[in-house]
């Protein structure tokens, strides 16, 4: 590939970039493995049980707040364990978001550095500080 | 439907709308709502619940195939990530005001101009145009790889792209979806940012602007496990077959493939929303 070897302006931006591509994967993969974990349990149970969707009843807390779903996983509960690793993957592009911080925080990019702390703070907010009104 | 057969069904659905959804940059959750709802008569909230979690899960395991490629420009994405990640807060919160037939048809119509947005052929202005100000105070402009090197790009008119992209924030929280198509609209139409950057950069913003929705989403309890485990798997791994064929087929057959579909879909939405058959 020899347009790989022309140089561009962006270069510390794709090394980023490719170290935040291995990160999503790797958080994505992790999620997945946990949520496997807790589906093959899950599905081993009561694999015929009747199962409908149709009428919505709201989770109960034990799946439904972070604290929440970490105690249920750790106790064993298989659908503790999947809903975990849901938690897991929903905290993936967060921390994708932490680490471009960080990465613009290194390149002394503080504009950029700025309107990432903005997104952040509003993921934060929407994981964690969303019961301070809901 | 028992739980064994109801999983496997909603696994091998979810993993032919991940492939489509990744093969034309829309993301799985275009089809995955209509799908879960219409087809297997789950409520809407659980479904755009089960959507979302997707949409992150696809938007996050696709990105490393196409940062490799190096289309996407993560300054334009962070910057338009603002944008989306405070709308989708605001479509988390409509979602418990708007009653679900209006959702629905809301929905329908997002899916026909999806659709329509991904049909119409776009007259490309080739004449060099100078460098839009405030585009470069934002160091947006960039280069990416084309079949003759690399080629270099301008972006123009960042407010209406910003404003587009909140508009497509808040419909993804509002429906469960990624919004795919919106944020090319913002990027491609509106920034003239080459179709091939606007869609991989686009994926890569639809899993931050999902997060934002989704602890909300969990909180409220829209998310069940046991019916997004098997559509986060299937659509996983449908889009990351769907990514390998992105790189290799030319856009305009992109475009094409998933017109009709989301058409029939968008139709049978407005129709159930007025009908009240959700």
């Amino acid at each position: 590939m020899s347009i790989k070897l022309r140089w561009r302006p962006q270069l510390d931006d794709e090394r980023v970039e490719a170290l935040i591509a291995n990160l999503l994967r790797a958080g994505v993969v992790i999620a997945a493995l946990v949520v496997i974990a807790g589906a093959i349990p899950y599905l081993g149970a009561h694999p015929r049980a009747h199962v409908s969707f149709r009428t919505y009843s709201s989770e109960p807390d034990d799946l439904k707040t972070v604290h929440g779903i970490l105690q249920f996983a750790f106790t064993g509960h298989a659908r503790g364990v999947i809903q975990l690793g849901l938690l897991l993957l929903i905290a993936t592009p967060i921390a994708r978001v932490a680490f471009s911080a960080v990465a613009f925080a290194i390149e002394g990019d503080r504009m950029y550095l700025g309107f990432t702390l903005i997104v952040l703070a509003v993921l934060l907010y929407s994981l964690f500080g969303s019961f301070l009104i809901a | 439907m028992n739980v064994l057969a109801f999983t496997f069904l909603v696994w091998a659905g979810s993993l032919v709308a991940g492939f489509l959804g990744a093969l034309t940059g829309l993301g799985g959750g275009v089809v995955l709502v209509p799908l879960l709802t219409i087809f297997f008569h789950v409520d809407l909230r659980y479904a755009i619940g089960a959507s979302l979690v997707s949409v992150i899960a696809t938007s996050s395991g696709s990105a490393a195939a196409y940062v490799k490629e190096g289309f996407s420009n993560i300054r334009i994405g962070m910057f338009l990530e603002i944008a989306t990640t405070f709308g989708a807060l605001l479509g988390a919160y409509l979602t418990a005001k708007v009653p679900a037939n209006a959702i629905a048809i809301i929905f329908g119509i997002v899916l026909m101009y999806s659709a329509y947005v991904s049909r119409r052929t776009r007259p490309r202005n080739n004449v060099e145009q100078p460098p839009d100000p405030l585009a470069t105070k934002l160091k947006m402009n960039g280069s990416f790889p084309d079949t003759s090197g690399m080629r270099n790009y301008n972006v123009y008119r960042v407010p209406a792209g910003f404003g587009i992209m909140y508009i497509a924030g808040t419909l993804s929280g509002l429906l469960g979806i990624g919004s795919g198509a919106l944020k090319v609209v913002a990027m491609d139409q509106a920034m003239k940012i080459p179709f091939k950057v606007s869609t991989t950069t686009s994926n890569f913003m639809i899993g931050v602007t999902a997060a934002a929705s989704a602890g909300i989403y969990l909180s409220r309890g829209y998310i069940d496990p046991s019916l997004a485990m098997p559509v986060m798997i299937g659509v996983l791994i449908g889009s990351l077959m769907g990514t390998r064929v992105l790189v290799k087929t030319q856009t305009k057959l992109l475009r094409l493939v998933f017109s009709g579909v989301i058409v029939l879909l968008g139709l049978q939405m407005i129709f159930k929303g007025i009908t009240g058959g959700l």
